[in-house]
């Protein structure tokens, strides 16, 4: 039954992809282009809601299992046994890949869905279908296989689909070559990954996961390992996390992943593949537990990309780019929280972020769908009255981001706020903190700018601005609806207890019986208890949301002043400019990189071509010379040949005296 | 007077150098081709008096073979004499030679 989570999709893909997107139905078959759009219509989502039950049906079927017993394994064949090597073609579902897969299928199906109406009048229909059901495939081989080999194909899988995806509309280089950006800087962090699933096989002779868990979680294990071995594990392993969730240095792709459809950024770049790198920290627990020294790396360049990524998105003004730099900023969030070992926390902010940040891009793309395209929140404005369902579900996504109280985002990032000031890391807690209060700021004001006010979308256009196709706005309201009660499933205990509920954090009881135990790593005899926490963040939120209602909606001229203002314009250039990472890149390796390729062109020119070309000229200039024994009288020939059997003769008489 | 292997060793040597004559003196390509067996035919004497001083047989067996290899030749070298001469109206080897480097 597992295999078949795998093979709906594709299914689905090959399918679309080669009776539909390479011309055979239409051309070979003769069928019309309208019957074409109808079965990929039907069977691009379908397959994926296939998926989608049987993952739910083995999601009840598993919380009626307990303890160790609670997963299940399915081997399909072993796929390369080299030797003492052997990795097989296995399937596991455990209650953290339970999670993933729930996430994965459904936000899947509905994002499915959306792009029906998105999607509706482009001519490349079928192959897009075909590209998004191969990322599904890809993506539930990463999260259900049970061994890193397998995982690492789902991670080069889903980074296919992604270059795919975001090249979708490849006339356009500028698009095409966010594509390429996105596959090479996942190259980097890929590079890390396999070096750290080769340095496991060295250490733990294999690659499966129970295997590999049960020795690094042996006691005395850590303690007879090489020095520091299990941290540069980790550390690799999250090279490949930082390149795959586009964490701070190699985030700059993520941004210029926009290029591609809007369903695809919703559902590949905010809701499941991005947050793949979180998955495998959580999934690699054990490492992370047994390296004070990775969690303390992992944790502060994540606080860092989510600060970085917050003060990005206060200034952008393409509505994706600043739902991307949200959403790096939140996949800092997540590695915050199974950096510093608060693994359910952190995997329960990527459950709630998959839905409110699924839902905040199908808002952005109902609008760009609305408005013919435009993304410039600076030429849209007060069209809250024509999108109305739109507005609304983005008005709750922002305040779930916002953590506005008894929303999902509320529960998922207090949970790791808490976390990280109750674990000692009290520093990078006052980072989240403030990155809580931009967070609320730039999202109000994303909103505020996008739905309310005077509009400023060009007259011609103001009169045919109209609501979403029901295919598109029935998934908004669906994940509106989650975004809006999402968080009940992690109530924190404390809170719970108030309540009068037992175990209220039902995802974290859920979760933590696939993590390897540990002794609670809390810090005791700290200043603040849970609930002082709990204010904190809500005050964050709340400042930040005040700050964008009086900026943006009341008093709407602050703005160009401090634009203006000579103290804060470097601020705000510096912001604009997007922290000029690319350009620094461009400057310390794109410049030396192309400068480099210029003298190497320079030696291919002169230096290799110069010996190959010069051994072609030295054997036609003395062939001009050898040519003149070539004279074709027959003579002559006969003469010389003589002349040699003479010689010859000559030779060997005197030799014989 | 005693004819022994001395003497059919000299005819056979006067005879070739008289074929190699030909073939580097005369123009006629027919008549090359005619000194050419000449050549072969001082040689296969060569072989049966070599063949008969040591009393075995594998000399006459060489002559035959090169005997028919010649008539062969002979046949294949006229045919192509004259297409030659069809194409090109002469048989003068110093005017045919289109092989030329």
């Amino acid at each position: 039954m597992l295999l078949w989570i795998v093979l709906a999709p594709l299914v689905g893909a090959v399918v679309n992809g080669l009776v539909f997107a390479t011309g055979f139905w239409r051309r070979s078959v003769g069928g019309s282009e309208n019957v074409e759009r109808k079965i990929v219509s039907a069977l691009g989502p379908g397959v994926i809601l296939v998926s989608a039950v049987l993952s739910s049906i083995l999601f009840f079927r598993l919380l009626g299992l307990e303890g160790d017993n609670r997963r299940f394994i399915e081997e399909m064949f072993v796929w390369i046994p080299s030797g003492s090597f052997t990795a097989s073609f296995e399937l596991l579902l455990d209650p953290i890949s339970a999670v993933m897969v729930l996430v994965v299928t459904w936000v899947s199906f509905l994002i499915h869905v959306y792009s029906i109406g998105y999607m509706h009048a482009d001519r490349s229909y079928s192959r897009y279908f075909t590209y998004l059901n191969i990322f599904v495939f890809f993506m539930l081989i990463l999260v259900l296989a049970n061994n890193f080999v397998l995982m690492f194909v789902g991670w080069e899988g889903v980074g296919l689909a992604s270059y795919l995806l975001i090249g979708f509309w490849y006339e356009d280089s500028t698009k095409a070559y966010a594509g390429r950006k996105a596959f090479i800087v996942n190259r980097i962090g890929d590079f890390g990954f396999i070096l750290g699933i080769l340095l496991i096989f060295f250490v733990f002779s294999s690659v499966n996961y129970q295997e590999v868990f049960a020795k690094a979680s042996a006691p005395g294990f850590v303690a007879a390992a090489p020095d520091g071995i299990i941290t540069i594990i980790a550390l690799l392993l999250f090279i490949g996390a930082v390149g795959k969730s586009a964490q701070f240095p190699l985030f700059v792709w993520l941004p210029d992943a926009m290029a591609g459809p809007t369903p695809v950024s919703a559902l590949i770049h905010a809701a499941t593949m991005v947050t793949a790198g979180v998955y495998m920290l959580a999934r690699c627990n054990v490492f992370y537990s047994a390296s004070p020294e990775a969690q303390l790396i992992v944790v502060s360049v994540a606080a860092f990309t989510a600060f970085m990524a917050a003060t990005i998105a206060l200034t952008q003004n393409d509505i994706k780019k600043i739902l991307a730099y949200s959403t790096v900023s939140q996949l800092g969030y997540m590695f915050m929280g199974v950096g510093s070992g608060a693994y359910a926390a952190g995997m329960f902010h990527l459950l709630t972020h998959a839905f409110f940040k699924a839902l905040l891009f199908l808002g952005a793309g109902s609008v760009i769908h609305a408005l013919a395209q435009e993304q410039d929140i600076r030429k849209m404005g007060g069209i809250r009255k024509d999108l109305p369902i739109t507005a609304l579900t983005f008005l709750v996504g922002t305040l779930a981001i916002s953590g506005f109280p008894f929303l999902s985002g509320f529960f998922s990032k207090d949970e790791i706020l808490s976390n990280l000031y109750l674990r000692g890391y009290t520093v990078h807690w006052i980072i989240g903190i403030v990155t809580a209060v931009l967070t609320a700021f730039y999202m109000l004001r994303l909103y505020l700018l996008t739905f309310e006010g005077r509009s400023r979308v060009p007259g011609e256009l103001r009169l045919k601005v109209h609501e979403s196709p029901r295919s598109m706005w029935l998934p908004l309201v669906i994940l509106a609806f989650f975004s809006l009660i999402g968080g009940i499933f992690g109530i924190p205990e404390f809170m719970g207890k108030s309540l009068g509920l037992e175990h209220s954090n039902l995802f974290e009881g859920f979760i933590s019986s696939a993590l390897h135990s540990y002794p609670s790593s809390h810090i005791t005899g700290q200043m603040f208890g849970h609930w002082t926490l709990l204010m904190f963040s809500v005050i964050a939120g709340f400042v930040g949301l005040l700050l964008a209602y009086n900026l943006y909606f009341k008093k709407t001229s602050i703005p160009d002043e401090i634009v203006k203002s000579i103290l804060l314009k470097p601020l705000y250039k510096f912001s604009l400019g997007r922290w000029f990472v690319d350009e620094i890149y461009d400057f310390l390796i794109l410049r030396p990189y192309r400068e480099l390729s210029k003298l190497s062109a320079y030696f291919d020119n002169f230096v290799i071509d110069g010996l190959v070309g010069g051994v072609g000229y030295v054997v036609r200039e003395s062939s001009y010379v050898l040519r003149a024994a070539q004279s074709g009288i027959l003579r002559l020939y006969v003469g010389v040949m003589a002349m040699g059997v003479v010689a010859i003769i000559v030779y060997m008489l005197f030799r014989a005296l | 007077m005693n004819v022994d292997v001395t003497h059919y060793l000299v005819l056979g040597a006067v005879l070739f150098v008289i074929g190699g004559y030909g073939v580097i003196a005369r123009k006629n390509i027919i008549i090359v081709l005619l000194s050419l067996e000449l050549m072969l035919n001082a040689v296969n004497l060569t072989f049966v008096t070599f063949s008969r001083m040591h009393g075995d047989m594998i000399g006459h067996v060489f002559m035959i073979m090169a005997l028919t290899v010649a008539a062969a030749e002979v046949a294949v070298g006229l045919a192509l004499i004259v297409a030659i001469y069809a194409h090109r109206e002469t048989v003068d080897i110093d005017v045919l030679k289109m092989l030329k480097g």
